[in-house]
């Protein structure tokens, strides 16, 4: 017999207090997949969108958020014009509402916009974008959920388009996305000459350094920022992380509880049975690293139980249609290795009383009485 | 009070009291047990027998007075840990198995805590249930057992690390006549064979008569019958 063959022999005895100490890690490693991978798929599709065929990105110095920033269009105009830049994208971003959606993310393009140059059409072409008035084009997630279809009309917000064309889009967003003209998407916002942000394509990488500098030194009100540089620092990025491992760590409070609460009740149901491998020669620490093996085998079978019902609930999730296509889920390896630090540091920590207690019972205390 | 050279057990003046002071257990109790010698410790219910036991083991410490054994002091942990580990063994009333295991397992704890070898503790089993005619339970849950094989399988346990002093507190005593009898001749024939020193707590005194020297226990006070 092993250490390891004893441990499986205390949690079989006891299966459904296991189980629960292992469903309570379950629910937590279940719970914190879900949320992170939501959130980074969010925060990848929404870095995909801004990033779309460019280096750097181009908005308004100290904004809260994207959708409040204005570039003007005399500030497009002189980054097209810098020497380092191959192309620039103007993007302005606007939410609305429509019938049944209370969510509709719209964006106001231009006719060379890499988005209608990568899309996959399904009706109309990217030649006509922006020659007719009062037209939108839909992505093909949004025409699904506004039931609109091509050459038809489609209520948004408080105006009625014609839909000029449908197209398929690997990003959820821009799939569940409608797409309007720069100058229509202005006028339909009230944003008139601006653009939340400016995608910049440059004609050599490497200089990065100076675009950034002539941009900030031309124009002190708007800051320019490689992709990667973005991503890191950007605060709704920032905020939607935190949140997601703030609640997925307070589900592991509760895990570690139920360790902690499975651990005690099986240290208190074998006070005995530990005084006699004390008797038999167990050190203080080898019974303590006996109950703290325990709670280490739990949060494993939890984590095998919560990434198995965390990869279903993204799956159910990602096929939902009230999503609209919205979620991505994007399970990164850094989060599956933290959330399996997290697992396993919570079931020690809830640990740490039971075997403190358990290496502490006095053999004759516990033997006195037969 | 030994016959023997070498001592496993010296004990000077030892006192035991409970309920801060009220209860006297034990008092300036002096023994000296030889190596391989077969101890009786007798005496009525309370007079203080299991406390000496648990004292010579290391499992609860006296108020005054020293203990040795096997050279080192049962009152300090470390030492006390490696006591347990490679020279005592127990065999108690109620046999003391971890249920849900079976009986190999059982036997197997002492070598688990003392980090032996799974090829020289599986040689070390199979000699041991062999020895006690228990080879063809070797599987069985304990619970599966009656209560002799149990106490058997509790003293192959006690003998796994093959210790210089076994102690033995009333080990026939949840035991038929019959059966009891056979343990206890178990017990020290095995004692024999492994060379052994025990101490046997016992009230019976066809048990005691049995032993190498019989010491009388009263009132928490030692006499040499």
């Amino acid at each position: 017999m092993r250490f390891l063959s004893l441990i499986s022999t205390n949690l079989r005895r006891h299966r459904l207090r296991a189980l629960i100490g292992v469903a309570g890690i379950g629910f937590g490693v279940a719970a914190m997949l879900a949320i992170l991978a939501i959130v980074t798929g969010a925060i990848g599709m929404f870095e995909r969108i801004l990033s779309t065929d460019s280096h750097y990105l181009v908005f308004e110095r100290n904004v809260s958020d994207l959708f409040f920033s204005s570039v003007t269009t005399e500030q497009v105009r002189d980054i097209r014009a810098l020497l380092q830049v191959e192309a620039a994208h103007p993007l302005l971003f606007g939410i609305v509402s429509a019938a049944g959606n209370p969510v509709v993310t719209c964006f106001g393009i231009e006719a060379d916009d890499p988005r209608l140059v990568r899309g996959d059409w399904r009706a109309g072409t990217r030649e006509q974008f922006g020659k007719t008035p009062d037209e939108v084009y839909l992505g093909a997630r949004a025409a699904e959920f506004l039931h609109a279809e091509f050459g038809g009309t489609v209520e948004i917000g408080r105006g009625t388009f014609k839909v000029g064309g449908i197209f398929k889009n690997e990003n959820g967003f821009e799939d569940g996305g409608v797409f309007l003209p720069l100058p229509a998407a202005q006028a339909f916002f009230h944003r008139e000459g601006a653009a939340s942000v400016v995608a910049v394509k440059l004609r050599d990488r490497a200089q990065g350094a100076a675009f950034k500098t002539a941009v900030e030194a031309a124009h002190p009100g708007v800051i320019a920022l490689e992709n990667r540089e973005f991503s890191q620092s950007y605060n709704s990025f920032k905020i939607l992380n935190f949140t997601a491992w703030a609640v997925g760590i307070c589900a592991f409070g509760l895990g570690g509880l139920g360790v902690a609460n499975t651990m005690l009740l099986s240290v208190f149901g074998r006070i005995r049975e530990i005084a006699v491998l004390r008797v038999c020669g167990f050190s203080e620490r080898q019974v303590a690293a006996l109950i703290f093996g325990e709670a280490t085998v739990i949060a494993l079978g939890g984590l095998v139980v919560g990434f198995g019902l965390g990869l279903l609930l993204l799956a159910v999730v990602g096929h939902m249609p009230q999503f609209n296509g919205y979620v991505q889920a994007r399970v990164e390896p850094l989060v599956v290795v933290g959330i399996i630090v997290t697992a396993l540091i919570t079931a020690v920590a809830g640990a740490i009383y039971p075997a403190r207690f358990a290496a502490r019972i006095q053999p004759a205390e516990a033997l006195r009485y037969e | 009070m030994s016959r023997r050279g070498e001592l496993v057990v010296k004990a000077r003046d030892v006192s035991k009291t409970y309920d801060q002071g009220r209860i006297r257990v034990l008092q300036d109790v002096t023994l000296d047990v030889g190596a391989g010698e077969v101890v009786a410790l007798w005496g009525a219910s309370g007079s203080g027998k299991s406390t000496l036991l648990h004292l010579i083991g290391g499992l609860d410490t006296p108020d005054r007075g020293t203990l040795s054994v096997c050279g080192l002091d049962p009152c300090d942990e470390a030492s006390r840990t490696v006591l347990r580990r490679r020279h005592l063994g127990f065999v108690f009333q109620l046999h003391n198995l971890i249920p849900d295991l079976t009986v190999e397992e059982n036997i197997r704890v002492p070598a688990l805590a003392a980090g032996r070898g799974v090829v020289e503790t599986a040689a070390r089993v199979r000699e041991l249930v062999g020895q006690v005619g228990l080879s063809h339970r070797i599987r069985h849950r304990v619970q599966d057992l009656s209560g002799g094989e149990r106490q058997r399988t509790a003293i192959c346990r006690a003998l796994m690390n093959a210790p210089r002093l076994l102690l033995a507190d009333e080990p026939t005593g949840s035991l038929d006549e019959q059966t009891g009898g056979a343990i206890f001749g178990l017990l020290k024939e095995l004692a024999a064979r492994e060379r052994v020193a025990v101490v046997l707590a016992t009230h019976e005194r066809r048990f005691a008569e049995a032993c190498d020297r019989i010491l009388r226990m009263r009132d928490g006070q030692l006499s040499e019958i």
